[in-house]
């Protein structure tokens, strides 16, 4: 049985449609990368599993461990194992690195999380999640704080944006420990380089998964102008 | 148990040491309603305190030079469930002082209680004083506590004011705090403030920059629940060359719960310059989806945002 199970979705805002009648499924333990342009629904299914305000499906399943999740709020999903980190982490005044790591479980040591990403623990765990923080800084506290929740899926949202291309092997090292302890991954990226390390991979045009396979064949399938639904219009301009 | 004894036990439920008033290098000043019960000075700190008519007026002077290490603790109360408390106190830094203070008002049982604090406190060249003010009104909201306060500070002085109120109910309080800041002298005053109920808070704080290079920060934080009200008048001034003001003003509203902010920002010297920024509103919704999305229900997130911000 596949751990996350999405069939035939839909999701409309409006009188646009973002999502138009994606099935998609993830296996235990998988790395799955999503590539597509911007604007091609990416993080919209993200905030779709992830069952955030405003994102209900208009038609379609999700199913996580076999029960459907669509109607669920998002604490009860990330309560069954699904969390995410969002491509633009917010900040939180007065609370610092510690206590963000340690949210659902006190007794838990962050030091090693924070060395998981490149942080010392020493220099971060008594400061505070706020506008003291870099953009990178706060963005790898915030995958510290997903491997922190051991979850069975993690979905992160463009984890590379706004970390310099030297901490690529860090964000690589993260995705690569979410596997090792058997953590589901769905990896949402512009960058080869990070969805080459993905099991499989799935390219999203238009709100539909146009090809699935190896990383391998659809970054070249990506790359080759073949995906004829985007001839045209945005995806073209803005293919690599 | 004497009304000591009494003080001392509810200054300790609301985070107070209690061991402080038995050391000997520790000055304090208690009191309950207008009875002084305890008192001590310590070298190079003289703590004059006597009961008046109209309540009690205490005198507190650090002298010249004397960088003290322990805080002075002022613990002020009512214990009983009716009363009032009206506190005169006289600061003064002599140069190159430095202190901090830790003061308390506690009124456990208050159902109508009236708390006046009215401080003049004066910051000499070189001196710097941080002063920590934790109130803790009981839960039945009879509390109008007016706490105000009038400081200058010299030269290359300094004041760090912190006013804090988070725990119970906050019943009436109207703080009236005023800030002259000298040349190169620098202040911030931070205020934190919980309201429940039918809470009514008003803060008004206002940092003159008179001297060259002063600065000044204004920070309130304020959370508001069921029909509280708040309204929070931050005033900065800059009348002189370099200075550097900010007024910053955050308040989350929940329930039936009313906010207002008023920055005003006032500059007279084309060298200086004043900003302000102010937030009023629900708990962010991305801050709130983040810590759901770590497993936190939506009651826990808000817990934790609010916590957070008056922390």
């Amino acid at each position: 049985m596949a751990l996350l199970a999405i069939k035939n979705l839909s999701f409309q805002a409006g009188a646009a449609k973002i999502i138009d009648d994606l099935s998609l499924s993830m296996d235990q333990a998988e790395v799955h990368a999503l590539l597509g342009t911007n604007g091609t629904g990416k993080s919209t299914l993200a905030y779709l599993i992830m069952g955030c305000e405003g994102y209900w499906p208009t038609a379609g399943t999700i199913l996580f461990a076999g029960q459907a999740i669509q109607t669920r709020r998002i604490h009860e999903r990330a309560q069954l194992g699904i969390t995410m980190a969002w491509q633009e982490p917010v900040r939180f005044e007065g609370i610092s690195v510690a206590q963000y790591l340690t949210l659902t479980n006190r007794h838990l040591d962050p030091a090693p999380y924070l060395a998981m990403v490149g942080l010392q623990p020493g220099r971060y765990l008594a400061r505070m999640v706020d506008k003291c923080l870099s953009g990178g800084e706060r963005k790898r506290i915030e995958l510290a704080s997903i491997l922190a929740l051991h979850p069975r899926l993690a979905i992160f949202d463009e984890p590379d944006s706004g970390i310099d291309m030297l901490s690529i092997h860090d964000i690589i090292n993260v995705i690569n420990a979410c596997k090792t302890s058997g953590c589901a991954v769905l990896l949402i990226t512009h960058r080869e380089e990070i969805a080459l390390i993905a099991d499989r991979a799935s390219q999203i045009c238009r709100g539909r998964i146009v090809c699935s396979g190896s990383p391998q064949q659809v970054a070249a399938y990506y790359k080759s102008r073949e995906c004829l639904a985007c001839a045209t219009e945005v995806c073209a301009d803005e293919r690599p | 148990m004497n009304a000591l004894d009494q003080l001392m036990q509810a200054f300790g439920a609301a985070g107070g040491d209690r061991a402080v008033l038995a050391d000997s290098a520790t000055a304090h000043l208690v009191a309950d309603g207008h009875t002084i019960l305890s008192a001590r000075q310590v070298e190079g700190v003289e703590v004059e305190a006597h009961e008046t008519a109209a309540g009690i007026s205490a005198k507190v002077r650090v002298r010249q030079g004397v960088r003290l290490k322990n805080p002075v603790h002022l613990c002020f109360g009512v214990l009983h469930k009716k009363g009032s408390q009206h506190i005169s106190m006289d600061v003064r830094l002599e140069k190159n002082s430095a202190a901090s203070f830790v003061a308390h008002c506690i009124f456990p049982d208050a159902e109508q209680v009236i708390h006046a604090m009215d401080a003049k406190v004066v910051i000499e060249d070189g001196a710097e004083l941080r002063y920590a003010e934790t109130h803790f009104h009981g839960i039945h909201g009879g509390v109008e506590a007016s706490p105000k306060a009038v400081v200058s500070i010299g030269k290359n002085g300094r004041y760090f004011g912190d006013f804090t109120l988070i725990t119970g109910r906050v019943g009436r309080l109207a703080i009236d705090y005023t800030v002259e800041a000298g040349e190169n002298a620098v202040t911030e005053l931070t205020a934190r403030v919980f309201g429940h109920g039918s809470d009514s808070i008003k803060i008004t704080e206002k940092v003159t920059l008179a001297g060259e290079q002063a600065r000044g920060l204004i920070k309130t934080r304020v959370a508001l629940e069921d029909e509280a009200s708040a309204e929070i008048t931050g005033i900065t001034e800059g009348n002189a060359a370099g200075a550097r003001g900010h007024v910053d003003c955050m308040e989350i509203v929940k329930d039936q719960a009313v906010a207002s902010a008023i920055p005003i920002v006032r500059v007279t010297n084309p060298l200086a310059k004043v900003t302000h920024e102010a937030a009023i509103g629900s708990v962010d919704k991305r801050q709130l989806e983040t810590l759901m999305v770590h497993g936190l229900t939506p009651e826990e997130a808000v817990d934790i945002i609010v916590r957070g911000i008056l922390s």
